[in-house]
């Protein structure tokens, strides 16, 4: 039978978007394949939110939460060599990288990383992937089994709320969880300032291309005369020039703000997947074929150290 | 402690990058490759750590064009060993290499693996968790920290939403570096020299054991173009004067 299996990712608790997602996508791929759709939670989660799996799998351990990347690879790749389903989806997320290729490891499947889009055709699937940083998508084959790992952002939610049987089961934990080499210690919520850029109603994000910590008054300024807060991208917040709390992305925040204004940011697809659905989007970069220029409603190649001032002037004389 | 950090060059993704006639790769004839920047960060992360407690360093390879480079970069910035993988012709998918770097790894014997998290080119999944199956290790991705204990690591795995946790990883170990605590140095030309001067590579021969990924690739495009920026141009003044204007339409121009 051609299953189809979805780890539900959480966090604190709450099922994460990218779940849904793959529940939709789930719902079509089983469909395709005459199977049905799995849900595999490992520890606690909103069981009764899970209404577009034909099937929920529970798995309940004290070592699964908080959550230690090797008991849900553990758990996942039990469920696969017990299951035996033909699709395997994981989001394409911080923990999914451990988990995905961890479980086609674990399991001799083959993985197709990075997907944005799946099809069946006969008894393959076949995928859409961003590769070098989004400037080329690549199409696979792959036989089922297989492990895909999806991008966020590439099915809507909505299609993975409802429509499944919504049975469940209880199943043992693996052995393997009694053997683990890594253990929890801590966790911490984003540090510095106490600042929530996802609450801010305009954002101005730096990138890399506003060459180093000095210049970044630059854009200090132009967020203050539009009264905006200051939002970075990894490479900035890994460099510390800004505070990691201010982290626009996939291992950052995610926003959608009235106005976010992108400088001297290429758009990785992981600061994409943050961003996107910003109402306006206004990106200055030197780069005319930066995949930023893909998302933004308004662009220029215009040096930003000219720009910027100058539009913090004028700014500032409408302000007054 | 002996630490390991597998190296390896992307390509350059502020270049254009091109498909080749056959469709099914990147036309590789003119593209600038350069370190992964994960990678970077990996090296970075692991002298980070020979400064702080005392480790041996050895950075590890596949042999492909321009690597020798790297490796003396890497030898210049901290590493005191540098050792190629002489694993064949052709372009390996992540798993392939993993399989390959795993035979020197296991000569190597070391006590933590330092990869780069990601690179922009595996499609197939990333080199650092098949290494740590092959190998039969415990592994951790996405980490942004890491400390030494006795006989184990603690590192920092990042989550979206910028939560972290910090977990303790008995070794040996594999970890996949996001970013190092501080930004990778700086190499200047006459640590390069010293390094280039100081004796050749080391290397291994490790053909992969693996098969190929069970991917095939039918085809690469560039992603469709979507809905794009209305581009605007002109000097400065005016660029920020139009941006202006449509920020007042909008209301978004005061605070």
């Amino acid at each position: 039978m051609g299953n189809v299996l979805v780890y539900i990712e959480t966090a604190d608790g709450q099922i994460a978007p990218i779940s849904f997602e793959l529940l939709g996508a789930a719902r079509k791929l089983a469909g395709a394949l005459g199977g049905e759709v799995e849900a595999l939670v490992a520890g606690e989660a909103g069981a009764a939110q899970l209404g577009g799996a034909d099937t929920l799998i529970q798995v309940q351990h004290p070592l699964l939460t908080p959550y230690v990347p090797e008991a849900h690879v553990a758990v996942l790749a039990d469920a696969v060599r017990t299951r035996n389903p033909q699709v395997v989806l994981v989001g394409n997320t911080s923990v999914g990288i451990d988990l995905a290729a961890g479980t086609a490891a674990a399991t001799g499947r083959p993985l197709v990383s990075y997907c944005l889009g799946l099809e069946v055709e006969g008894g393959a699937v076949v995928a859409r992937s961003q590769l070098y940083g989004g400037k080329i998508v690549a199409t696979t084959k792959t036989e089922a089994p297989a492990v895909f790992a999806v991008v966020a952002g590439s099915f809507p939610e909505a299609a993975g709320r409802s429509g499944g049987k919504g049975q469940r089961v209880d199943v043992d934990p693996p052995a393997a969880l009694s053997a683990l080499r890594m253990r929890f210690v801590s966790s911490a919520a984003p540090g510095g300032e106490g600042v929530d850029i996802t609450k801010a109603e305009r954002l101005v994000s730096v990138g890399r291309g506003i060459g180093g910590p000095e210049n970044i008054e630059l854009a200090q300024e132009l967020a203050k005369a539009l009264g905006a807060e200051i939002g970075a991208s990894r490479p900035v917040c890994d460099s510390g020039w800004l505070p990691k709390a201010r982290q626009v992305g996939k291992s950052g925040m995610t926003v959608k703000p009235k106005l976010y204004f992108a400088v001297g940011i290429s758009g990785a697809p992981e600061h994409l997947e943050g961003m996107r659905d910003s109402e306006l989007i206004v990106a200055v970069n030197s780069d005319a074929n930066a995949p930023i220029f893909k998302v933004a409603h308004f662009g220029t190649t215009c040096d930003l150290f000219d720009l910027l001032p100058a539009l913090t002037e004028r700014l500032k004389a409408k302000a007054g | 402690m002996h630490i390991a950090v597998v190296l390896k060059q992307v390509p350059d993704l502020v270049e254009e990058l091109e498909i080749d006639s056959g469709g099914k790769d990147i036309d590789r004839s003119f593209v600038k490759m350069k370190l992964n920047e994960f990678d970077d960060h990996a090296l970075e992360q692991a002298v980070l750590l020979k400064e702080s407690g005392g480790a041996k360093v050895t950075a590890v390879a596949i042999a492909t064009e321009g690597i020798d480079q790297v490796l003396y970069a890497a030898k210049a910035r901290g590493a005191d060993a540098a050792m190629k993988v002489e694993a064949g012709e052709g372009v390996l998918d992540s798993r392939r290499a993993a399989s390959a770097i795993a035979e020197t790894i296991k000569q190597l014997a070391p006590d933590l693996v330092l990869t780069g998290v990601q690179a922009a080119d595996d499609l197939f999944g990333q080199t650092g968790p098949y290494l740590a199956a092959v190998l039969g290790w415990p592994h951790v991705s996405v980490v942004s920290g890491v400390e030494l204990g006795g006989g184990t690591v603690r590192v920092h795995q990042e989550y979206s939403g910028g939560r972290t946790a910090m977990l303790e990883v008995d070794l040996p170990a594999v970890i996949g570096v996001q970013a190092a605590p501080q930004p990778p140095r700086y190499v200047p030309v006459s640590k390069l020299r010293q390094a280039m001067a100081s004796g050749a590579l080391d290397s291994t021969s490790g053909a992969p054991a693996s098969a190929p990924a069970g991917v095939a690739v039918a085809g690469l495009a560039k992603p469709e173009s979507g809905r794009g920026a209305e581009m605007l141009s002109g000097a400065a003044g005016e660029v920020a004067d139009r941006i202006a204007a449509l920020l007042a339409e909008r209301g978004l121009a005061r605070g």
